[in-house]
């Protein structure tokens, strides 16, 4: 019963992200996109992280999701015409491709697993808490650097284009 | 093995496919045949032939708006552990977990007033800019 | 969830194994939830056109049925399914096809957490207020996909509004929620409704100002995240048509009116569960019928609510984003900062 689940969220995972590599249609892929990110949180959640499974719901598909959709959504590259890639763009992209799984491969089977018996933590929500402000409390106060930095560069960026955007946009 | 309470969450899913589809298959039943004369099948725009596609590009502060929601949420992710261990850390902690989440916030909160300071928060503002008149904006 | 394996196993019988009896729990939860939905269709179509009725001094349906229009949704209902399905030639047939079933989805998932009564929620997981608020941003992919699937441009411009609105509105929604999380110490809605035992000055709203404040907070974006009146900016009937539902006719619209109903009566139950004290009495506390407490709570929550969108005019997109950017968010930090310091300095927990 759990095997099957597990090959549910997977193929789930994986064929969703073919879709979303492969797809013809800008829009087609970034909505596939959503049961990838979806069955990302469907493995997190059986392997007992229901903090990271509903994080991954809450940022990635309600959050980053919507933000690529409406960058998707800007960049009106009408469904037919997508460029069409030249093959000496193919070559290159193709072996960095595969070095990059190589490099990936590598260091999964490289990596001595700590492995957890199945029986996950309950309450993993006090654990987290509790790592964050004894342990981790200087990461913690970091990520919030991050995100002042994040917010900063995302409202220069966007300050910048404005103007030449202002005669076609809409709504 | 599943986690019993997130088994529940994927029966729903299930459960809701099925019922979303029942619903459609049932109209199938009793709905009639669809006879596409005519215009039927151009898109509404207000009773003329639609202009153009509509697929456009979206205003660029819906991306502006998106990127601030996500920021925020991971502040707000980072904010719920904290609250839920508030009230059985305090005693060992005391008053220091409290400051420490409250620098958080205020780290955040430099940025918000940083974004609202400089209007990337006021929805017309080029608008306002363009006609001299400042007030537009407000509200 | 206790209460239906119970009831399965013990009154019918049923010869069940853990998983059989997990299994079976389970998708009967959902059938009751998604009837739960179905009735908030029936019932809030007719309530609001009756209380629009009311206010605007005129009577409102009725014809059909004996009282006062009684059976107007059934009605309503028999045309949906007669209504002949059309997808417009222009539409991205498979996004077309899938916005509906999606949004469906995305507002069945949250009534799994939704505490009813006690041993009646269909899971009662550690993260159940965060969970409802993750699993109902899904319905931001489903009416931006409606929206892009119709070729429409009302329907884009709707679904864009809609998008921006909902992301907004979850951020104060989500704030206002952390100093009854902070008060409860868990996330677990059972928790959170047994935490305001005792009487109506321990439910949530009415503990102390900053909680009062957070309640306010949480009810004003919960009307703009479930897009009604005045913040149905992505519904604008005079500029938008119909927003994001534009095109669609038959049962696929009438899953997006379900689902719009079915957040309505969501939104008011999670109000009542996280604030208004779920199924304890104002006085005591003794349990008494505790379905029906909450139950007339939330039904409350859904009469202010559709007061509320009959007699406020609608704002324009900038006035919207100004209430939550600059309003909603700034107070709900310090709603934050207030109960904190309360909390630790009225020894509510232990130093």
């Amino acid at each position: 019963m759990g095997d099957m689940v597990f090959y549910l969220f997977a193929l789930m995972t994986v064929l969703s992200g073919f879709f979303v590599v492969f797809s013809k249609n800008i829009v087609h892929a970034g909505f596939s996109l959503m049961f990838t990110l979806f069955g990302v949180a469907g493995l997190f959640a059986m392997l007992g992280a229901d903090f990271l499974a509903i994080t991954q719901t809450m940022v990635y598909i309600g959050g980053v999701l919507v933000l690529v959709l409406f960058v998707v959504m800007m960049t009106r590259i009408p469904a037919q015409n997508l460029p069409k890639s030249s093959f000496n763009r193919k070559i290159p992209a193709g072996i960095f491709s595969v070095l990059i799984f190589a490099i990936v491969f590598k260091v999964i089977g490289g990596t001595e697993w700590n492995v957890l018996p199945v029986d996950a933590p309950e309450a993993t929500i006090s654990m987290i808490g509790q790592k964050l402000l004894t342990e981790f409390i200087f990461p913690f106060e970091y990520a919030s650097i991050v995100l002042l930095l994040a917010m900063i560069g995302a409202a220069i960026l966007i300050r910048e284009r404005k103007i030449d955007d202002d005669e076609e946009v809409q709504s | 093995m599943l986690h019993e309470h997130y088994a529940v969450v994927l029966l729903f899913i299930l459960f809701g496919i099925f019922f979303a589809n029942l619903a459609l298959g049932a109209a199938k039943i009793f709905r009639p045949r669809s006879n596409r004369v005519g215009d039927k099948g151009v898109s509404f725009e207000c009773g003329e032939l639609p202009v153009g596609s509509a697929w456009v590009r979206f205003n660029i502060r819906f991306y502006l708006i998106a990127l601030f929601f996500i920021i925020f949420d991971v502040e707000v992710i980072f904010i719920y552990p904290w609250a839920a261990v508030f009230k059985s850390l305090y005693p060992a902690l005391g008053s220091l977990m409290f400051i420490e989440m409250m620098v958080f916030i205020a780290i955040l909160v430099l940025g918000l007033v940083y974004i609202w300071a400089k209007g990337d928060l006021d929805w017309v503002k080029t608008l306002s800019k363009r006609d001299g008149n400042k007030e537009v904006s407000g509200a | 969830m206790e209460i239906i394996t119970k009831l399965l196993t013990e009154t019918f019988g049923l010869q069940l194994d853990n998983t059989g009896q997990l299994v079976a729990g389970g998708l009967t939860m959902a059938l009751i939830m998604a009837l739960v939905m179905a009735t908030c269709a029936i019932v809030w179509t007719w309530a609001e056109r009756k209380v629009a009725g009311f206010i605007q001094s005129r009577y409102g349906p009725m014809r059909v049925g004996k009282y006062h229009g009684a059976l107007q949704p059934v009605a309503d209902m028999v045309k949906i399914l007669g209504k002949e399905d059309i997808i417009p030639d222009d539409a991205d047939k498979p996004l077309f096809v899938l916005a509906p079933i999606i949004i469906f989805i995305a507002s069945l998932l949250p009534w799994a957490a939704v505490p009813f009564a006690p041993g009646f929620i269909a899971s009662d997981m550690d993260l159940g207020l965060f969970y409802i608020f993750a699993v109902s941003s899904g319905a931001i992919v489903g009416i931006l996909m409606a929206g892009w699937a119709s070729n429409n441009k009302w329907a884009l411009y709707g679904a864009a509004r809609g998008a921006a609105q909902m992301v907004s509105y979850e951020i104060p929604l989500a704030l206002a929620t952390i100093p009854v999380v902070m008060r409860t110490g868990s996330l677990n809605m059972n928790d959170i409704v047994i935490g305001q035992q005792g009487g109506i000055f321990h439910w949530n709203a009415f503990h102390d100002p900053f909680l009062f404040v957070a309640f306010m907070i949480y009810f004003i974006s919960s009307i703009a995240e479930v897009n009604r009146g005045p913040f149905d900016m992505p519904e604008t009937e005079s500029e938008l048509v119909a927003g994001y539902h534009t095109e669609y006719t038959g049962m696929r619209f009438a899953l997006f009116f379900l689902s719009e109903y079915a957040n309505l009566f969501l939104v008011s139950c999670i109000a009542t569960a996280v604030f208004l004290g779920g199924w304890n009495l104002p006085v005591g506390n003794a349990v008494v019928l505790p379905g029906l407490v909450f139950l007339a709570k939330a039904v409350l929550l859904v009469l202010i609510q559709i007061w509320i969108r009959w007699t406020l005019p609608r704002l324009r997109v900038d006035q919207l984003m100004h209430v939550c950017w600059k309003v909603l968010i700034p107070l709900s930090l310090l709603c934050l900062l207030g109960s904190g310091i309360l909390l630790m300095v009225s020894g509510e927990i232990a130093a």
